[in-house]
């Protein structure tokens, strides 16, 4: 009896909401993904296992009350630049990068642990001044943001460096940041833009080359880039149906089952499919703005407000790259691609949103 | 205290609140542009994509046509196809060729002739095109190679239909060979918008049958439709258009005929076109020496090329059809019957023969072959006995006008039009011909020689044998051809292949045409040039004997055969049809440094007549290995 009302309690800290969203989509991953796979059994049960630990951690998260996780929020942060700092130092060169870091037993990419803890960092700060911010704090916090990410432009790993960057900002802006400091470093980012071409990698300059003309390169870089948007366009209003569409099929499609998984949807679900799929997310946002506008504490509104719209940049980003419109970046599809980090990961920050969503009471550090 | 932080925080959840309206009209427009692109993708552009997706899954690999058969007269096969297994080579596939070749060679023998003959071919094609190393691979072989796959990338057992010629060297001109399709090929094939029927196909007609009848021989390539993924590896035919085998050939030629031939030549080379004068069907068509053509059709290595390329003995001409002598005395019959036409001699005028001939104001003689002369010869006689004197006095009595006018009627000078490519048209002179080669006026010496068929005056041994076939049957023009019939293999029946519209006949008179056969006549019986040869036959042939100068007689010297080299003695002709009252074959022999007609080449015709009309055959002479392999 008791052990069932312990469990009771822990599930009720669940966002009815943001749970069903969850599934809905976990569910048409697990779909494409048995299909990008041709039904391979270790891909899909790999799948159901990574979810299976990813809702665990989501469920542990959402109990985990939000002023408790404020305080991992500065160890978390120190832990992750550290870690950085050593891969510059000592890091593994995988793929003509520096990105990894050799535990022994496993080896391990920094840089994903930012991912969750420079929101938690910057969010506990502000929180912790939230009674007398000024321009100090918002200096202190673009230095918080600044320095993980020319750690990581520095691998190089300019993809993973932005949207570490992005989270970073989305948390500035909606902890006040100045609009006039907004626009003014749009201006000058799209000012610097020219300069900033000059300081790509090569490979990085041609796959921004490859968005624009992928036929220049047909069997190289630009392969990716043709045969997913021959696979979505080809997918048509309907889509050529579960387990049918050619291009998946047949191979066309690379990394099906990860980066490229929406090619698969949109060759076998056609443009319903897609905009159900984007429903799905803004729907999502949507709850997470919701949960956000709704939060007691400043810690909660900015965590939930940044995670909602972190998510949904890694949504365009991806959809974006897939179909055409963005360079090809390696970035999964939230809830969609197969891969663990990734899905705990994101599954993490729902559970933050849901806790933030179920922790009501005024709980301050 | 209280009262301001909660107005602060009043004020700051409004700001917060329109930070969220901004964040979400932030995020309503990046979805916008996503929905956008899908749209334009799904939507507008689906079509195009559609199509870009099949052409991704959808090929088309050609299925080749089985090659048509060629066979003689009586269906016996000179050229058929078998099927085996051939080692080749992709070298896009293999890190390297070298070191693939080495392992190859440890596991099956490769002689070098055939690596000799791969650097060559691989030296010729593409980078991804794959090369025969070997063909014909035993059981075995396959088994080997089959086993060791896993460690010999581009390494591939390909089962291919592969031309057997069976009819050995004698064959070889006729037949011809296939071989592997070049570049010049290609452009031919691809001005012929032929491209696509030869997407399956590796090789094409080079000489012979093979090439001129390859239009009927290859066949239509049939396409299966595949699916295949993105490695090319095919998943499933959706639809097959199957190929349409290519036509087979029967031939009027006598494989039986054309080797009673080839072995009546013995020691000598030389040529000899058999023809049905009714039809103008070649009965046999002999250039000796042949080669082996099997050896051609996947290159042949260049050792081997070499040697038949630079042999004296030139094996890979076809000298009935490339080969152009002076037609010396075969040409009396012509010009007999031009005498008569021409209302120049009647049959029984006569002439006393001293020997030689010389034209008015000119000390120079023209020599008869006879020393000291014929005596009394008429049109009859000068054929039987070659009187040289009686047609230098026709000749300038003709002039060389009407002498190329009336000649021209039989075909001299101009290609006979037989169903091989590669004909010479041999060459009758013509004052304006002189005039346009030369630039220099006709002299009336030339034509005194021209009246005995020497000079300039060059004619094919196929011309030859057209133009006797044509005292054979009356005056009708006849176009040698080699194949009789056609079968389209899927119906097995015979359709004759239209005859060429007949050409517009001489109009001999009957008359004059009968004085003429009887000198020919004449010429085999006693008395005649030929009459050894024909002794004992059961049947009559009408003939006439000549010689080609090899080598230039001075004035004043004789020809004396025994005294010169070899390849310095005249070639000898003989031209004949029987039996003379109904005409069932005319041939045309020459005999390279045979030295006169009635000794080497008129035994050779006998030897054909008698297999021909009776059956018999050379006493020394097997039969019954021509169907082994």
């Amino acid at each position: 009896m008791r052990i069932r009302h312990w469990i009771v309690r822990r599930l009720s800290h669940l966002d009815p909401i943001l749970l069903v969203l969850v599934l809905l989509l976990l569910g048409i991953s697990v779909a494409v993904v048995a299909s990008a796979s041709g039904q391979s059994p270790a891909r899909i049960t790999g799948h159901l296992m990574n979810i299976a630990l990813a809702l665990g951690v989501m469920v542990v998260m959402a109990n985990v009350p939000p002023h408790l996780l404020a305080r991992v929020g500065l160890p978390l942060y120190a832990a992750g630049v550290v870690l950085l700092i050593a891969v510059a130092l000592f890091g593994e060169v995988r793929n003509g990068s520096r990105r990894w870091l050799d535990l022994g037993i496993v080896a391990f990419q920094p840089s994903e642990l930012l991912k969750l803890a420079l929101p938690l960092m910057l969010a506990w700060y502000f929180q912790r001044n939230e009674a007398v911010l000024r321009t100090k704090h918002y200096l202190v916090g673009a230095t918080l943001l600044a320095v993980p990410f020319l750690l990581i432009l520095r691998q190089p790993d300019l993809g993973t460096a932005l949207m570490i960057g992005a989270s970073g900002f989305y948390l500035l802006y909606f902890a006040g940041l100045s609009w006039k400091v907004i626009l003014g470093g749009g201006v000058a980012l799209g000012a610097s833009l020219p300069l900033a071409w000059n300081f790509l990698h090569d490979y990085q300059q041609r796959r921004v080359l490859t968005l624009l003309d992928p036929s220049a390169d047909p069997l190289g870089a630009g392969y990716h880039i043709i045969q997913s948007t021959i696979a979505i366009g080809s997918g048509g209003l309907f889509g050529k149906g579960w387990m049918r569409g050619t291009q998946a099929q047949l191979d066309f499609i690379p990394e099906r089952t990860t980066d490229f998984v929406f090619a698969v949807f949109g060759e076998e679900f056609g443009y319903v499919g897609t905009v159900l799929l984007v429903a799905l997310h803004l729907a999502l946002v949507a709850r997470g703005f919701t949960i956000a506008a709704r939060a007691p504490t400043l810690f909660g509104r900015l965590m939930a407000a940044t995670l909602s719209l972190n998510l949904f940049t890694y949504v365009f980003v991806n959809m974006g790259m897939v179909s055409g419109i963005l360079p090809v970046v390696g970035v999964p599809l939230p809830l969609m691609s197969y891969g663990g980090t990734a899905l705990v990961t994101l599954l993490l920050g729902v559970g933050i949103m849901m806790s933030v969503a179920t922790h009501r009471q005024l709980n301050k550090t | 205290m209280a009262i301001t932080s909660l107005k602060n925080l009043d004020r700051e959840l409004a700001h917060f609140h329109l930070r969220l309206k901004v964040g979400a009209g932030f995020v309503a427009l990046l979805a916008a542009a996503l929905l956008a692109r899908g749209y334009y993708l799904q939507h507008m552009q689906h079509e195009y994509f559609v199509q870009r997706a099949e052409n991704n899954r959808i090929s088309l690999v050609p299925a080749a046509p089985h090659r048509g058969l060629i066979l003689d007269r009586n269906e016996r096969i000179l050229a058929d196809n078998f099927s085996a297994y051939t080692l080749e080579i992709n070298r896009a596939q293999m890190a390297s060729l070298e070191q693939t070749l080495a392992d190859l060679q440890t596991l099956i023998e490769i002689t070098p002739g055939q690596l000799r003959r791969f650097r060559r071919l691989l030296a010729e094609s593409h980078e991804f095109e794959t090369v025969p190393l070997k063909s014909r691979l035993t059981d075995e072989e396959v088994a080997i190679v089959a086993a060791n796959r896993y460690r010999l990338a581009g390494v591939e057992v390909k089962a291919r239909l592969f031309r057997n010629y069976r009819a050995g060297p004698g064959m070889a001109h006729v037949v011809g060979f296939i071989g592997r399709i070049n570049d010049r090929d290609l452009a031919t094939l691809r001005e012929n918008r032929q491209e696509q029927n030869y997407r399956g196909s590796v090789h094409i007609g080079k000489t012979g049958l093979e090439q001129s009848y390859e239009a009927l021989l290859h066949g239509r390539t049939g396409f299966d439709q595949m699916e295949t993924d993105a490695g090319g590896r095919a998943v499933r035919v959706l639809s097959r258009i199957p190929p349409v085998p290519g036509k087979d050939l029967r031939l009027y030629l006598d494989v039986e005929l054309q080797a009673v031939a080839e072995h009546a030549f013995g020691d000598y080379l030389g040529g000899l076109v058999a023809l049905d004068p009714r039809t103008g069907g070649v009965l046999a068509l002999v250039s000796k020496p042949g080669f082996d053509p099997n050896l051609f059709i996947d290159g042949v290595d260049p050792d081997t090329w070499k040697a038949l390329n630079e042999s004296s003995e030139r094996p890979m001409v076809n000298r009935v059809l490339r080969g152009i002598y002076p037609p010396g005395s075969t040409i009396k019959p012509f010009m007999a019957l031009a005498g008569l036409e021409l209302g120049l001699r009647r049959p029984g005028d006569s002439i006393v023969d001293p020997g030689y001939f010389m034209l008015p104001n000119s000390r120079h003689q023209f020599r008869d072959w006879k020393r000291g002369g014929h005596g009394v010869v008429d049109l009859r006689r000068s054929i039987a006995q070659s009187c040289d004197t009686y047609y230098y006095k026709l000749a300038v009595d003709m002039g060389i006008d009407r002498m190329h006018d009336f000649l021209a009627q039989f075909g001299f000078g101009e290609k006979t039009g037989i169903d091989l490519a590669g004909e010479s048209s041999g060459l009758l002179p013509s004052r304006e011909w002189k005039q346009r080669r030369w630039k220099k006026p006709w002299y009336p010496g030339e034509t005194v020689i021209a009246g005995i068929g020497q000079g300039y005056h060059l004619a094919t041994p196929v011309q030859l044998a057209a133009a006797a076939a044509m005292l054979a049957n009356g005056g009708q023009p006849v176009q040698p051809r080699l194949v009789a019939a056609v079968r389209d293999p899927a119906t097995r029946e015979w359709m004759p292949l239209a005859p060429s519209p007949p050409r517009p006949a001489a109009g001999i008179s009957p008359a004059h045409l009968e004085v003429v056969r009887q000198g020919m006549l004449d010429v085999t019986r006693p008395g005649g040039t030929a009459a050894a040869s024909a002794a004992g036959a059961p049947y009559a042939i009408a003939g006439k004997t000549g010689t080609a100068q090899v080598v230039g007689i001075r004035q004043g010297a004789r020809y004396d055969a025994s005294k010169l080299a070899r390849e310095h003695r005249d070639h000898a002709l003989f031209i004949a049809y029987a039996p003379a009252d109904n005409p069932a074959l005319a041939l045309a022999v020459m005999v390279e440094n045979g030295g006169s007609g009635s000794g080497t080449a008129a035994p050779i015709a006998r030897a054909v007549f008698d297999y021909y009309l009776t059956g018999k055959r050379p006493g020394d002479m097997k039969f019954g290995d021509d169907d082994a392999d």
